[in-house]
């Protein structure tokens, strides 16, 4: 019987939210765990459906294993919209705070839905996806253990339903980027635990004497979000029929063990991995080698070592010890070198191709990525400069060096790899419209811009505003004012981000009307000029 | 190039990559965090810190529920600006109870590290019902339905026991008490004399005023009245506390 073992699992599971629904000590937990039950419930009932009792029919070995993979670039774009949403919202919520509807809808409950929506549902979608396309494709592998990825899949997908709706019923360890409770930390180990076997095994099973660079990134990525989870998550629940724990550390030790969770989400699962996506779609759609083979093994090596130390930065002036401090500074400023070298290595990739930016607009969209990456993680290290940051923490200063780098970097190459692989995976010649690939990259890149233009000039404004001083000695502004005069830049922030999320719901469009099959009768886009080759024999001579 | 050629070796060993990328990864947090857990300064006890009352403790897991952390910080900077707007600066101290720590990291509203005290408990209540009705600048979201949840008190000593769990000296007699001593700090008409022993300056009242039921609000208030109030710096010996 086709799904036999996974519909008594399920239906299992499903018995088991019920019991911790009928038995849970708190409320919340008790709501939580319907929605759970309804959930694995839904999903044994549509495997029942469709369970046959046929014999199965053999897989080809050598195939590559693409269903994981179609439903993963679906689910990176329907997640990416809903999260990019969810920001609008709650950048209109700071504008105009009538929007903010208790309990369910306040910002406080809002905004980790909006980063966790991104971060975890959109981005790790886009990784999940992208690295299994790439490692079987590198290594010339079917994916390893059968139905393994789909248990990734699916799994991933509970992880992010359960953490999101969680947030707005207010179950949280208020541990930003990792906020989820400890009965869904436990699930989501799982399933890591379960990726990590997938990927591994593929690798190993690889018909390629090499190991490509991109799988390095990956892997790393991998290994060390594991690592990263599973310490900064410790803690104590109440019961294990409720949705309440208590971290393991306190005070300062819990403040350093987040921010080093914190910080290295951005390093191992917001570059890291992303590099990884870099390094196999970059080429691929240039049609020319990796730059530098020397660089990458230098520039990985360098920034996964020196990643990890730079959590402290997130805490310059508390009351972490100096010495933290001082060295979170200064490995975050060495961590500007092995950045660049990834920036350099990305785009000198695209040595002898550069003209392609004219006319294909993913490359254009990649390029963006790249040097939006080396903006970024220039700005970085500049803010771990502790007078820099000085200023510029708790402003929305670091919200806008955020958004350069997510909407920028992280957002523009996903959407670059999912140009990429929609086509391919669904056996399409091509996409629907490249037209509104190019319509997707400018509404992208000026809503980027002005995001960070707004971010970065009202955070400076309130920084400055906080520490001003009149000259009697006496502070010029009350608190209440600073937020007064953010209003203005509230509102053109969330006109930004609300240009980035037309762009991504273009995409979605655009995806969807591929995968049906379509492709719109427009304009070719502009093709290479032969003027700006070398002229020949026969071309038209001086007139 | 020898050193390049030997990085084949790596490039061909699946297992050697991923021990080595984790060998690799570890290195920078075992040196930063782990001495945070010996060092004097980040150990050191300073008097009047005391364990959060069962109804601060509660009133702390709303502000946690409710992402307050996302906007407000807990955590003075030592620099003339922020001490003269919310107060000497934070000890390492003042937040070893704390599990989770509530630090923050964004200031879109005022610090609260040293909130306690300096409102009434009408203010903070009316502020919270609707912030623009005491603050008009203010773009914080309403709380009101604080004051219709009654907060659960099924067993509150299990809170108490799983932070003992996790080092928060509770003693067996305040976790014996719990419930009692969440009741009697929000309700006048109960005998305050064991809670104010186990808590000293445990702040008393009927902060929601409404006598009728202890509600979410209660303990919300409850909390913020006592943040940053529990160490005196008349006291506080400043030379000692520089390493």
């Amino acid at each position: 019987m086709k799904f036999g073992t996974e519909i008594v699992l399920l239906s299992l599971f499903a018995f088991a939210a019920l019991v911790a629904a009928g038995f849970g000590v708190d409320e919340p937990f008790r709501q939580h765990m319907w929605v759970l039950f309804f959930a694995v419930a839904g999903f044994t009932a549509i495997l029942l459906r469709n369970t046959e009792f046929k014999p199965a029919v053999p897989i080809d070995p050598a195939a590559f294993m693409d269903g994981p993979i179609r439903y993963g670039a679906v689910a990176t774009v329907f997640w990416g919209v809903v999260g990019m949403l969810v920001g609008v919202v709650i950048a209109l919520q700071l504008a105009y705070p009538d929007l903010s509807v208790e309990p369910w809808f306040n910002f406080g409950r809002l905004r980790p839905l909006h980063t966790s929506g991104v971060v975890f549902a959109f981005g790790g979608n886009a990784l999940l996806c992208t690295s299994l396309y790439v490692v079987q494709r590198t290594c010339r592998a079917r994916l390893f253990g059968g139905n393994l990825a789909w248990f990734v899949f699916w799994g991933y997908q509970l992880f992010i339903v359960m953490a999101a709706t969680g947030y707005l019923l207010g179950i949280t360890e208020s541990r930003e980027y990792a906020e989820p409770e400890w009965y869904v930390d436990l699930w989501l180990t799982m399933v890591w635990v379960a990726y990590l076997v997938l990927f591994l095994g593929t690798i190993l099973k690889r018909r390629e004497p090499h190991i490509y660079v991109a799988n390095w990134f990956y892997l790393s990525f991998i290994v060390t979000i594991a690592m990263l989870h599973v310490i900064n998550n410790l803690s104590m629940p109440v019961s294990f029929v409720g949705s309440k724990s208590y971290s393991a550390f306190s005070g300062v030790q819990d403040a350093l063990t987040q921010w080093w969770y914190g910080h290295n989400a951005v390093g191992f699962f917001l570059t890291a991995g992303f590099l990884g996506m870099m390094y196999y779609f970059v080429p691929k759609q240039a049609n020319r080698p990796v730059y530098s083979y020397r660089l990458s093994i230098i520039h990985f090596w360098a920034l996964i070592f020196l990643y990890i130390w730079a959590g402290p930065h997130h805490l310059h002036y508390t009351a972490l010890p100096d010495w933290a401090q001082t060295l979170g500074m200064a490995f975050s400023i060495m961590l500007w070198m092995p950045s660049w070298g990834g920036m350099i290595n990305g785009l000198m990739t695209l040595s002898g191709a550069w003209d392609k930016l004219r006319t294909d607009p993913i490359i254009r969209m990649m390029v963006m990525a790249i040097a939006f990456y080396g903006m970024s993680t220039f700005e970085g290290p500049m803010m771990s400069i502790k007078a820099v940051n000085s200023l510029s923490h708790y402003t929305d200063w670091t919200i806008g060096h955020v958004h350069s780098g997510a909407l920028g970097w992280v957002g523009m190459i996903s959407f670059g790899a999912i140009y990429f692989m929609v086509p391919k995976l669904w056996n399409r010649e091509r996409l629907y419209s490249l037209r509104l690939v190019n319509w997707h990259f400018w509404l992208a890149t000026l809503g980027i811009v002005v995001y960070a233009a707004v971010m970065w000039v009202s955070g400076v404004m309130q920084g400055l505003m906080w520490r001003e001083y009149d000259e009697q000695g006496f502070l010029v502004f009350s608190f209440a004012e600073t937020v007064a005069a953010m209003h203005l830049y509230y509102i053109m922030r969330a006109i930004g981000g609300a240009m980035y999320l037309s762009g991504a719901l273009i995409m979605a469009w655009n995806v969807t009307m591929t995968i049906l099959g379509y492709q719109r009768e427009e304009k070719p886009m502009p093709r290479p000029i032969a003027a700006v080759r070398p002229a020949r024999s026969g071309a038209r001579k001086w007139a | 190039m020898g050193l390049m050629d030997k990085h084949a070796v790596i490039e061909k060993n699946a297992t050697l990559l991923l021990v080595g990328s984790l060998l690799v990864v570890t290195i920078g947090g075992i040196v930063e965090i782990a001495p945070l857990f010996y060092l004097d300064n980040t150990i050191e006890k300073v008097e009047g810190m005391r364990p959060y009352s069962p109804l601060e403790l509660a009133g702390r897991n709303i502000y946690v529920r409710e992402g307050c952390y996302l906007c407000h910080s807990q955590m003075i900077r030592p620099f003339r600006d922020e001490v003269e707007r919310y107060g000497h600066y934070s000890l390492a101290a003042e937040s070893m109870y704390d599990h989770p720590f509530q630090w923050g990291s964004k200031r879109t509203g005022p610090d609260l590290a040293r909130v306690g005290d300096r409102y009434s408990n009408e203010w903070h209540v009316q502020h919270l019902v609707d912030p623009r009705s005491v603050v008009p600048e203010s773009i914080m979201p309403s709380y009101a339905f604080l004051k219709e949840m009654p907060i659960e008190v099924k067993d509150f000593s299990t809170h108490l026991i799983a932070n003992s769990r996790v080092g928060v000296p509770y003693s067996d007699d305040m976790i014996a008490s719990a419930n009692a001593d969440l009741m009697a700090q929000a309700d006048p008409n109960i005998d305050p004399s064991g809670l104010e022993a186990r808590y000293p300056k445990a702040k008393l009242g009927d902060f929601d005023g409404n006598p009728q039921q202890v509600s979410e609000m209660d303990a919300l208030v409850a909390y913020l009245q006592m943040l940053g109030t529990l160490v005196d710096f008349k006291n506080y010996d400043e030379a000692a506390g520089y390493r």
